[in-house]
């Protein structure tokens, strides 16, 4: 975020990252640490506007002195921490996860994660052919997007996005246990029949694309979805006086999806119903 | 928050079961009719949010008395606690006892865990589905360790159906079960009132059926309130009435229900101590004794205390962590069965040490008559002037609040488990920050094991040098071990640390032809034969590359096949696992996959399989959240390299 927080300034930390001197200001977490060093480290279940979760574990990194491996998008910075990003235990760890990942859903529309399984030499293959599946189908239960679980690495981001960290509606939840978990409403009903108010802020969140507007989930299926030919552009919402930042993505001179730039000082990446989804009135062209 | 209510409305049954636990609602925002007044001003808010902590006790009661969790009494339950349906959904799916689809009001848990499974569970899983089939109006469910492995087999019934009396402190007059030796247990005709509806009706029952038979089972199945009571606590604890013992010295002794002969036996002598000595003499002699924590963690206790106390934001909690799940442990039950008012003095002084005023007591599901016990134990202790405002007459003011888990062994973990008792789904939180900081409803929180409090009377009254020259330098103490599996007598042992494990299984009559012995539960790790010198200590466990773990000391003979039971620990984890976090999640799933593909295999055929385990296995102990997942590996790696399966 661009946001310049005030109040007192924030005392700096030093620490080492893979040996060398850093300083970050208190309350930092190692992943901010290592980003503002120009260290890349993994993350999927990072949101950078949601509190972090921790939960796919693609980003741990050796701290020295604990006993496991921390996951750098949560532990904040402490001075004199002696963190290591590259080690053989975190690459090991990495690599795991993302088999674990690869092995159990579908990944191909996630941004990145086939440099990653490069990277770190991942086989998902290697469980058999038989390795158990999250096999979801689809879910269009209304016009305005899709729940295409079966991409859903479980992040737990849409669900902390629809509560209480942005919208406040709580229409989704992680219902059920372990490998059998999943995102669902209340009785696992349709959308329709929730508390959903389509603002689209989870869309907007998910790492994966298992959540998507149909109007990108239809272009893919019929395979004019094709993002190098599309431009962007950010505007202001004209609905009401909020004055929302809506970015258009334009493919083919049709808007096929709005989002919302996640550094914008009053929203956050977030939007309502007619900012997110009410456009078609601008391609009206009878 | 604006929460969404769907169409379906609940039965007068479902009603009256939230009703009886929450009170009528007062509006129409909780779901009474609509009258003016609530025309012109809305309920809501924080006070309306604030009860969301009785989610998880508003689901037992509809799943007591109905059996099943609907739709509608779902959404009556939101709209009654002011929680949003989607997440209470969330929260009943989590828990293994509850169901969101119909099914029969009798459920008959079989447990198919490890000393189950050695004493023919799976005949036992297979005569009872035989002859309840559809229509006998009993669900069988496979079901994990019921805590009751010294009479494996063992199965539970839980029927569900109105309660006699709700008020969860009536010992007057007990909720009928089965499982409690109380004189005759009321029947359906003796009931509250004359609506025939109800008599059709039967009340709610449990009864635990252990060592169960097949015949057995299906009748205490079909009629719960009619089985036997079951044996008494002291059953389990072959040494019980033998002198030297502090832990277990009243059990067997005194009679679990009589506060009187407790206090007869040297109760409540050690809370009058802490009250002459203060809370920081009380946190002083815990510290000097050494004591560390019995659940498995091992963590000193006084260093604990001493955080809590210190912490300046309030209210403090303290939290009795009950929800005792790893298989093969039963002392805790033995323990609050037994004698539960050891267990409400040791909470009570635990409380006054570290400035907690509540006390939660969070206790496993599947105990019945443990929670039975205690719930009478409090409610003598509260009408006597043992719990309450004025505790003893000085001036404190303590109570205790019993919470029942639903069928989760995550729960047991502690941030787990304040999520549980907060109403939200029983996933760990990652640490930091610590429980002694921000714990229950994010106020700085002490959560001590069963055994870890109840040692605490013995600290305070022999003093703390004494008890620390019990055991070795480093363990101080006695220590009580779950023995089960292949021995004469397997129950609860006490001995001091620093006994070796041969000596315990000499003790319990371990047979001929051991094979292998399991320490710490399905977490643990296995031990050969020839390792019986292993000194019962952490230190010497840890020096011989083992665990002690919650006391869990199984023993099994060359008749159990090794990769059954090592499958039977990965199907364990993988039901068990919570989901939040990948290594977990998946890894437990890829561990059972490819246990399962080389249960009828060994040696080279065996090893691409197992260099795939230790590579998951490396990840889930390195990355994943919490306990469960770091310690999913660790059984099946001590077999693979200490007692050579599959080789």
């Amino acid at each position: 975020m661009t946001v310049i927080p005030l109040g007192v300034p924030r005392r700096l930390l030093e620490f080492t990252i893979d040996g060398e001197p850093v300083r970050a200001p208190e309350g930092a977490t190692i992943l901010d640490a290592c980003r503002a060093a120009g260290k890349d480290v993994p993350t999927l279940c990072h949101g950078d506007t949601l509190t972090p979760k921790n939960a796919c574990r693609v980003c741990v990194v050796e701290v020295e002195g604990a006993r496991t491996l921390v996951p750098a998008c949560s532990r904040e910075a402490e001075p004199g921490m002696e963190v290591r990003t590259d080690t053989e235990r975190a690459r090991h760890s990495r690599k795991i996860v993302l088999e674990l990942l690869a092995s159990s859903v579908d990944l191909s529309t996630t941004p990145q994660v086939a440099g990653w399984i490069k990277e770190y030499e991942a086989k998902p293959d290697r469980f058999g052919p038989d390795a158990a599946r999250v096999d979801e189908e689809p879910r269009v239960d209304n016009d305005l997007y899709v729940r295409d679980y079966d991409k859903c690495i479980l992040c737990y981001k849409c669900v902390d996005a629809c509560g209480d960290q942005w919208q406040n509606t709580f229409a989704i939840s992680v219902v059920g246990r372990g490998f059998d978990a999943r995102i669902a409403v209340e009785h696992d009903a349709p959308l329709t029949d929730s508390a959903c108010v389509y603002c689209g802020n989870c869309i907007e969140v998910c790492p994966t694309g298992a959540l998507s507007f149909k109007s990108e989930f239809d272009m893919r299926a019929a395979g004019t979805w094709n993002e190098s030919a599309q431009t962007e552009t950010t505007t202001v919402c004209a609905y009401c006086g909020v004055g929302c930042n809506l970015t258009l993505h334009v493919q083919d001179n049709e808007i096929v999806k709005v989002t919302s730039p996640h550094d914008n000082p009053v929203t956050h990446g977030n939007l309502c119903i007619k900012g997110r989804f009410g456009y078609q009135h601008v391609q009206n062209r009878d | 928050m604006d929460l969404h209510f769907g169409d379906s409305k609940p039965t007068d049954e479902e009603r009256e079961a939230v009703d009886a636990l929450l009170g009528p609602p007062e509006s129409s925002w909780e779901g009474a009719d609509r009258t003016d007044a609530d025309l012109r001003w809305a309920r809501g808010g924080r006070e309306a949010r604030e009860r969301r902590d009785l989610l998880l006790p508003g689901l037992h009661a509809v799943n007591d008395r109905v059996g099943w969790i609907s739709e509608g009494a779902l959404d009556h339950l939101c709209r009654r606690l002011t929680v949003p349906p989607a997440e209470a959904y969330g929260v009943a799916t989590f828990y293994s006892m509850f169901s969101v689809k119909p099914r029969p009001t009798t459920v008959l848990h079989v447990c198919t865990d490890l000393a189950c499974a050695a004493a023919g569970a799976a005949e036992l899983c297979a005569g009872v589905e035989a002859r309840l089939g559809l229509g006998s109006g009993v669900q069988v469910e496979r079901s994990p360790c019921l805590g009751l492995c010294e009479r494996a087999p063992a199965a539970l019934v839980v029927r569900a159906g109105p309660q006699g009396d709700f008020a969860p402190a009536a010992p007057a007059r007990p909720i009928p079960q089965g499982s409690a030796p109380d004189p005759a247990p009321r029947t359906p005709e003796g009931l509250i009132d004359a609506d025939p509806s109800r008599v059709r009706n039967p009340l709610r029952a449990t009864a635990v059926v252990a060592p169960a038979t097949v015949d057995g089972a299906v009748v205490a199945a079909t009629a719960p309130e009619a089985a036997g009571a079951e044996p008494p606590a002291a059953m389990a604890v072959p040494q019980a009435g033998q002198a030297g013992l502090n832990l277990l010295s009243r059990i067997g002794v005194v009679d679990p229900t009589s506060l009187d002969d407790y206090r007869a036996h040297g109760g409540y002598t050690a809370l009058r101590r802490a009250f002459e000595i203060g809370p920081a003499g009380v946190i002083r002699e815990v510290t000097d004794s050494g004591l560390v924590g019995r659940g498995g963690a091992a963590f000193p206790t006084g260093r604990k205390w001493q955080a809590t106390a210190s912490q300046p934001d309030h209210p403090h909690y303290l939290v009795c962590n009950a929800d005792e799940s790893e298989p093969g442990t039963f002392k805790d039950r033995v323990l609050m069965e037994g004698d539960p008012f050891a267990l409400v003095e040791a909470m009570t002084i635990a409380a006054y040490a570290t400035g907690a005023h509540k006390g939660y007591l969070y206790l496993r599901g599947e105990y019945p008559r443990a929670l039975h016990r205690l719930e009478h134990a409090v409610a003598q202790a509260r009408a006597r002037g043992l719990l309450g405002d004025d505790v003893l007459g000085q001036g404190y003011a303590f109570d205790i609040e019993i919470r029942r888990g639903a069928g989760a062994y995550i729960c047991g973990e502690e941030t787990a488990l304040f999520n549980s008792i907060e109403g939200y789904r029983g996933e760990p939180r990652s640490k930091p920050p610590f429980p002694v900081e921000k714990g229950l409803f994010g106020k700085p929180t002490v959560e001590n094991n069963v055994e870890t409090l109840v040692n605490v009377l013995p600290i305070l009254a022999m003093g703390a040098p004494a008890y620390a020259a019990i055991g070795t330098g480093r363990s101080t103490g006695p220590k009580l071990f779950c023995v089960s599996g292949s021995v004469e007598r397997p129950g609860v042992y006490e001995l001091p640390f620093g006994a070796t494990l041969g000596e315990l299984l000499t003790l319990a009559g371990v047979r001929d032809r051991l094979r292998a012995v399991l320490l710490g539960g399905a977490a643990g790790g296995f031990v050969r034969p020839d390792e019986l010198d292993i000194p019962l200590t952490f230190e010497g466990t840890r020096e011989a590359g083992t665990t002690l773990g919650s006391g869990v000391v199984m023993a099994f003979d060359d008749t159990v096949p090794l990769p059954r039971l090592l499958l039977r620990i990965a199907e364990f984890f993988r039901d068990e696992s919570c989901g939040q976090c990948v290594p977990c999640r998946v890894g437990t799933v890829r561990q059972e996959e490819a246990l399962h593909r080389i249960v009828e295999r060994t040696g080279a055929d065996a090893a691409s399989d197992i260099a795939l385990l230790r590579e998951v296995g490396r990840a889930m102990k390195d990355a994943s959240i919490c306990g469960l997942g770091q310690t999913a590996w660790n059984a099946v790696e001590s077999a693979i390299d200490r007692l050579g399966a599959y080789e």
